[in-house]
């Protein structure tokens, strides 16, 4: 959705090319939606291992003494729970209880912070917390230039990212570390956007092609292979992972994108909390609401939902789920109340199409143990 | 596997078997590979009739929906029934077992117009040029 004209290469865009990738424009970055096949990326994440290039996400740092207040009032997840070492997945909530973006926060140290923010929204992010952080004794800094990130995920992936750094062999399921890694200042978060186990590096850009190719190496015995962003939507969608932009923006609130739990309205005051109190307490009008194709075909964004004859919905997110062998997509429908196993249609090439209401996620990984 | 040499071809990626009015038609391999993983086939109903250049099939990967046009005009008489069950076979096998439907061409003198395969290649040659950028 980018207006720039010229498109951004991150750090490994030439890695991307000799490795066969294709190359599209995703927010104005120039990034291989695939190498060789989304299913084969898919699968080998699911059973292996998948490394991806994610350094089109952006870093902000926030330092000071403020720090925790200053992320507790923009943030709806309770900051405060997390201590030094540990992440957390939040929303930053507007005034009206819409979503500015979301991100994981990591903690450094008590008065240290890192909030890696998606690719479109940085710039909105940082400008928005530049406003709010008036008042507060903190330094923001956006360092999404200088550091690239790479995504490992899937089962061999701790095995895989300890060979390069042994650190994270014990770092626990949202555990973050902050590491020297070939003579630079990195970061490791055991976090990801697969619902696999995995681990994100957080490295400046100088390094990030050691990073990438020693990673691909040592990973290639155990089976890994570099996905691109096609295989990271079809796993984040079975995962049940928000896209932003697509599935949540500044008009959506997090209870209608059935993520309710990441708001804590216990924890005190913070931006956006009067409109999610009234909004839990009077109930969502529309809910973000997996439905399953119950015959072959693809559901793309955009396809109208139909129940008893009427459109009450379209998919913002669609794909053909590997893991499922079947059409699966997320909307929002003006029936927050549908069941599990609630029959419906997706309309698709002026079609109807059986489908089904189901409960998410759509896929649980046998390799992940419940965690934070 | 059916030898491209042998195949006549559309600028929208199609392959055309031809063998009196006896017409195979699939996509070619570099359409499957720009395709990429294929999950979905809706073939047309044998007995339609189809004029040449008509979407008559859809082609379907994880990201996209792809029409294949008829080469010829025709009566369809098969569709690829391993190929619908199976999709991938298009991705496997493009010349061959991932053909997509059969016709009766009602009038075969229309495949003059499509490309002979060293024609297809240089139009290849040729969108490479101009598609990337």
């Amino acid at each position: 959705m980018s207006t720039s004209t010229a498109a951004r290469r991150t750090a490994l865009y030439d890695s991307h090319k000799r490795l066969g990738g294709k190359i599209v424009d995703f927010h104005g970055w120039e990034l291989p939606v695939q190498y060789e096949s989304v299913m084969k990326e898919h699968e080998a994440t699911r059973r292996r291992c998948g490394l991806f290039d994610v350094s089109h996400m952006g870093q902000v740092f926030v330092t000071g003494p403020d720090s925790l207040p200053f992320l507790q009032k923009v943030n709806a997840n309770d900051i405060s729970r997390i201590g030094p070492g540990k992440a957390i997945y939040s929303h930053l909530p507007n005034e009206r209880g819409g979503v500015v973006d979301d991100v994981i926060v990591s903690c450094l140290e008590k008065d240290r912070f890192l909030v890696v923010v998606n690719a479109a929204t940085s710039d909105k992010d940082f400008a928005w917390f530049q406003k709010h952080a008036k008042g507060f004794d903190v330094k923001l800094e956006n360092k999404s230039d200088y550091f690239g990130m790479i995504a490992v995920q899937g089962p061999k992936a701790a095995e895989i990212a300890s060979m390069i750094a042994p650190q994270m062999a014990a770092l626990p399921r949202f555990g973050a570390l902050e590491l020297e890694l070939y003579g630079q200042k990195a970061f490791i978060t055991r976090t990801g956007y697969t619902g696999e186990d995995g681990c994100e590096f957080i490295v400046p850009n100088e390094i990030v092609v050691r990073v990438w190719e020693d990673l691909l190496a040592q990973g290639r015995s155990l089976g890994a292979v570099p996905c691109g962003l096609g295989a990271r939507d079809t796993l984040r969608l079975e995962a049940g992972y928000l896209l932003y932009g697509e599935d949540l923006n500044d008009d959506i609130s997090t209870y209608e994108a059935n993520y309710g739990w990441v708001v804590k309205l216990d924890k005190g005051d913070f931006i956006g909390k009067d409109a999610l109190k009234k909004l839990n307490a009077e109930g969502i009008k529309r809910k973000l609401t997996p439905i399953k194709l119950l015959e072959r075909g693809v559901p793309r964004a955009g396809a109208p939902i139909i129940l008893d004859g009427k459109e009450i919905g379209k998919l913002c997110s669609a794909t053909f789920s590997p893991s499922l062998q079947a059409g699966i997509g997320t909307g929002y429908l003006d029936r927050p109340d549908l069941a599990p196993g609630t029959k419906c249609f997706v309309v698709l090439h002026g079609r109807e199409i059986p489908a089904e209401v189901v409960k998410p996620p759509f896929y649980t990984s046998p390799n992940l143990k419940k965690g934070a | 596997m059916l030898d491209p040499k042998k195949l006549k071809f559309m600028k929208s990626h199609e392959w055309l078997s031809l063998e009196g009015t006896a017409a195979t038609v699939g996509i070619s391999d570099h359409a499957q590979k720009e395709i990429t993983d294929v999950v979905f086939i809706e073939p047309p109903k044998v007995g339609r009739k189809v004029k040449q250049g008509e979407a008559c099939c859809v082609v379907e990967s994880v990201k996209a929906a792809f029409d294949i046009y008829a080469p010829v005009s025709g009566e369809i008489t098969a569709v690829n029934a391993d190929a619908v069950k199976d999709p991938a076979l298009v991705n496997a096998e493009a010349f061959g077992k991932g053909w997509l439907f059969k016709l009766k061409a009602a009038t075969p003198d229309e495949a003059t117009k499509l490309m002979s395969h060293s024609e297809y290649e240089e139009f290849l040659k040729a969108e490479a040029a101009h598609g990337s950028h």
